[in-house]
């Protein structure tokens, strides 16, 4: 226990003195790229292409955010990190944001010395069973087998899910969430949980997609977004607005292919947004003013984003649902620039 | 005088042997039938129906899972996407695809990564420098192993000198930022503790000197080669810088395993002879050593190195990834090494070593001359037996977030433009294969080479 101790007083000492270095900007900036923490793979959210180059959508927000400190969305270098690394790989300053799919709860929020800038995708647990097995709804699964991820909320919340409704369960854990679905493709279990945007990817790797269907219920809420280090609120704000600037040009209908001509617009707002007034909204956060334009033109808005990894046009088909603006009846919702 | 025609005057000719002994069918009764056609007794006679049955019986397995991997692998393969539907071309219409029927391995997945998977994700335009390495590492080795081949023992050094470092400055490009000073200093106390262990083994530095001077010229040579590959690093040679993150694949698998062989074995050899050494300071150093590194398993090593360590190390203190990985891999199979060894020398009757002393040599030649070409020999199935879990052990690095070869085929498969029912299968086909590969090659390689070296004393 005492050598806990002093581990841990080594640990806080590092903190303390991390954060009276440099602020993450200027060290950004020192460096010439950001260093932006994402997952080994989830598809759709942060996996490599052939080419090895990452994709995704939270591998986006990581290049918006370069495009806004650099106006180059190419300066951004990607460090794949672990479930259990990612919180230390942040607050030992390995990386400058966390964007790994990371679900924001209290106890992340308050305890580890890190704040979540947004939620850049909500996101739920969902089920996933055999269409044979007739069920319609998640309460008619008494006695159903699950394959889950051992270690994993979702076997937490599989588990609370049937304890409160009283229905019993067996549990068929596994490490590697290849051997989750394979096991539920060749029958060893009734349900396939995890992640909403998780069963869609997987459902790809089945034999027979269409024998499956997804049941309506989503049993937990998981917010996920990008995380910071507590301390530095100049940098918080930035990896806030960025993320709104996303949700801000989508809803003024601003698009990489149209922002040049957004540009002229006569609507003030838009100026402003894009920095073509007097207006130094970009300054007062450290970055220059065309920050927002940069965003777009380089990156893109959120829908766009949203659209090419994991939309319904890519292989994942994810309709935006609750992702939708709020404008269209979903929860994405941006403070205004003004 | 014998009667002459009772007596043969040539050799009867040789006759050919029974049919029943020769080609396929006689092999088949000597080898096979020869434990199934024994029914002199009721007893044998159940016997060699059991062995039959049972013979048939794992025939039968062995084949059906031979011919499920040729299937797999071949006749349901799907072999090229010119059309590039990516995952299209490995489905099936209900899956979302065209292909029809049912699909095998998915060549073309293979063929759109396979960079990924040799490279990681290293610059398109600086490949040839890994492929030099790569040709490279082939050509000396391959001269090395070929025991007719002139000047191996200079090339044998080539590999071990030059080699390591030509590697390390091209791939990573060189011109790094080293500090001068750190430099000096380096090259500065190297020279010094030369020296220092050079003169107190002639016994001028007092008794303490005399006793440890061995040693501390071993630590000033390798500071001075610390202070040599410093010097080399830090120079530019117009090469574009890649960082480690950009390596993956096969590339860090063989750089990783690699490093760890070659670090290994001299580390061993050292803590070994330490273990056994008659000097209290050295045994208790080395044991600690030892038993500290075999305590441990490797994952919890190199996640200390990569989730605690970040935390003691004062901020913006870069400290490589891979570097860290490096270290604890060669320090962790050290210690392994260190207990083959040691088995080695402990097989090594006294009398080798009195008659050496009565020759009059020095605890180093007689280490060098006598003990140690016979030690080694005994253990190279042990010394293959670590390097090869060695290099099947460098697959944890995973975990660290470095990608090697089999990270780098997970990692693919999380691309959803790929994903397919066959996708993880055919990848981790490709691992498998490309594992057994190196890890039989060095397996063949020890078996001729205890061959090569089975001077005499039959076991």
């Amino acid at each position: 226990m005492k050598f806990k101790k002093v581990l841990l007083g080594l640990a806080v000492v590092a903190c303390t003195a991390s954060a009276q270095a440099a602020t993450t900007l200027e060290t950004i900036k020192e460096k010439g790229y950001l260093q932006c923490g994402v997952s080994q793979g989830l598809p759709g959210f942060s996996n490599p292409d052939d080419k090895g180059n990452w994709t995704g959508l939270d591998v986006d927000y990581c290049r918006a955010l370069a495009a806004a400190i650099f106006g180059d969305a190419e300066k951004v270098r990607f460090t794949p990190l672990s479930a259990k690394e990612r919180f230390t790989a942040l607050s030992s300053g390995e990386i400058d944001v966390l964007s790994r799919n990371t679900t924001w709860s209290m106890t992340r929020d308050t305890q580890l010395g890190l704040n979540f800038v947004g939620v850049t995708y909500y996101d739920g647990q969902g089920m996933m069973v055999p269409k044979s097995l007739g069920a319609t709804s998640a309460k008619e699964l008494d006695g159903a087998k699950i394959c889950v991820n051992t270690g994993t909320t979702t076997e937490l919340n599989i588990t609370d899910y049937f304890k409160t409704h009283n229905m019993g369960f067996e549990l068929v854990a596994f490490e590697k969430s290849d051997e989750v679905i394979a096991a539920y493709g060749a029958g060893r279990c009734d349900v396939y949980t995890t992640d909403r945007s998780g069963v869609a990817a997987e459902r790809l790797k089945l034999a027979n997609p269409d024998d499956h269907m997804v049941l309506p219920e989503i049993i937990s809420k998981e917010p996920l977004g990008p995380v910071v280090r507590q301390g530095d609120d100049q940098w918080f704000n930035i990896g806030r607005w960025v993320y709104y600037a996303l949700l801000n040009a989508e809803e003024f209908g601003i698009t990489s292919a149209n922002v040049d001509e957004m540009a002229n617009s006569e609507n003030p707002e838009i100026k402003r947004f894009l920095g073509k007034d007097d207006s130094k909204f970009g300054e007062g956060i450290g970055l220059g003013n065309d920050w927002a334009y940069n965003i777009v033109k380089l990156v893109g808005n959120y829908g766009e984003i949203y659209d090419r990894n994991v939309g319904p046009d890519t292989p994942l088909k994810l309709e935006r649902g609750v992702n939708a603006l709020w404008t269209e009846g979903g929860i994405q919702y941006a403070p205004p620039v003004r | 005088m014998a009667n002459a025609s009772y007596l043969r005057t040539e050799d009867a000719p040789l006759l050919p042997p029974p049919v029943s002994d020769t080609g396929i069918a006689g092999w088949m009764r000597r080898h096979v039938l020869s434990t199934m056609n024994d029914f002199s007794s009721p007893g044998a006679g159940i016997r060699s129906v059991l062995m039959g049955l049972l013979t048939l019986l794992l025939l039968y397995y062995g084949l059906s899972a031979l011919w499920g991997i040729i299937d797999f692998a071949f006749i349901k393969a799907v072999w090229s996407d010119p059309e590039g539907l990516k995952r299209g071309v490995c489905t099936t219409a209900e899956q979302g695809g065209v292909a029809t029927g049912e699909v095998g391995a998915c060549w073309p997945y293979v063929q759109a990564k396979v960079k990924l998977f040799i490279y990681g994700r290293y610059p398109e335009s600086e490949l040839w420098r890994p492929n030099l390495i790569f040709a490279l590492l082939a050509a000396g080795l391959g001269w090395i192993i070929i025991d007719k081949a002139p000047g191996r023992r200079f090339i044998a050094l080539l590999m071990l000198s030059v080699f390591p470092l030509a590697a390390l400055i091209l791939l990573t490009g060189g011109h790094a930022g080293l500090s001068r000073t750190g430099m000096v200093i380096m090259a500065v106390s190297g020279v010094v503790l030369t020296l220092a262990g050079h003169l107190g083994l002639r016994g001028v530095l007092g008794e303490i000197l005399l006793a440890f001077g061995g040693g501390v010229r071993l630590l000033g040579l390798l500071f001075l080669i610390i202070a040599a590959v410093m010097f080399f690093m830090s120079i530019d040679y117009g090469l574009e810088k890649v960082p480690t993150d950009f390596w993956g694949g096969l590339l860090v698998t063989l750089v990783v395993a690699l490093t760890g062989i070659v670090a290994s074995l001299p580390l061993g050899i050292v803590l070994a002879l330490g273990r056994r050494s008659s000097l209290p300071l050295f045994r208790v150093l080395s044991i600690t050593f030892i038993e500290f590194w075999r305590g441990v398993p490797l994952i919890s090593v190199l996640f200390m190195s990569s989730v605690m360590l970040p935390l003691f190390l004062p901020e913006g203190t870069d400290f490589d990834k891979l570097l860290r990985a490096l270290i604890g891999v060669a320090l962790f199979s050290s210690a392994y090494m260190a207990e083959n060894i040691r088995g080695g020398l402990q097989a090594i009757p006294k009398g080798q070593y009195e008659g050496a002393s009565a020759l009059g040599l020095s605890y180093n030649q007689s280490m060098r001359m006598i003990i140690l070409p016979q030690a080694l020999k005994i253990v190279i199935p042990g010394i293959v037996n670590t390097f090869i879990s060695l290099f099947k052990d460098t697959t944890l690095v995973l975990i660290i977030g470095l990608f090697d070869l089999l990270g780098m085929v997970q990692s693919s498969f999380t691309d959803p433009s790929w994903a397919t029912p066959v996708t993880s299968a055919t990848g981790y086909l490709v691992c498998a294969v490309t594992f057994w590969v190196f890890c039989f090659s060095m397996s063949r390689y020890s078996v001729h080479l205890e061959k090569k070296l089975h001077t005499g004393h039959k076991r």
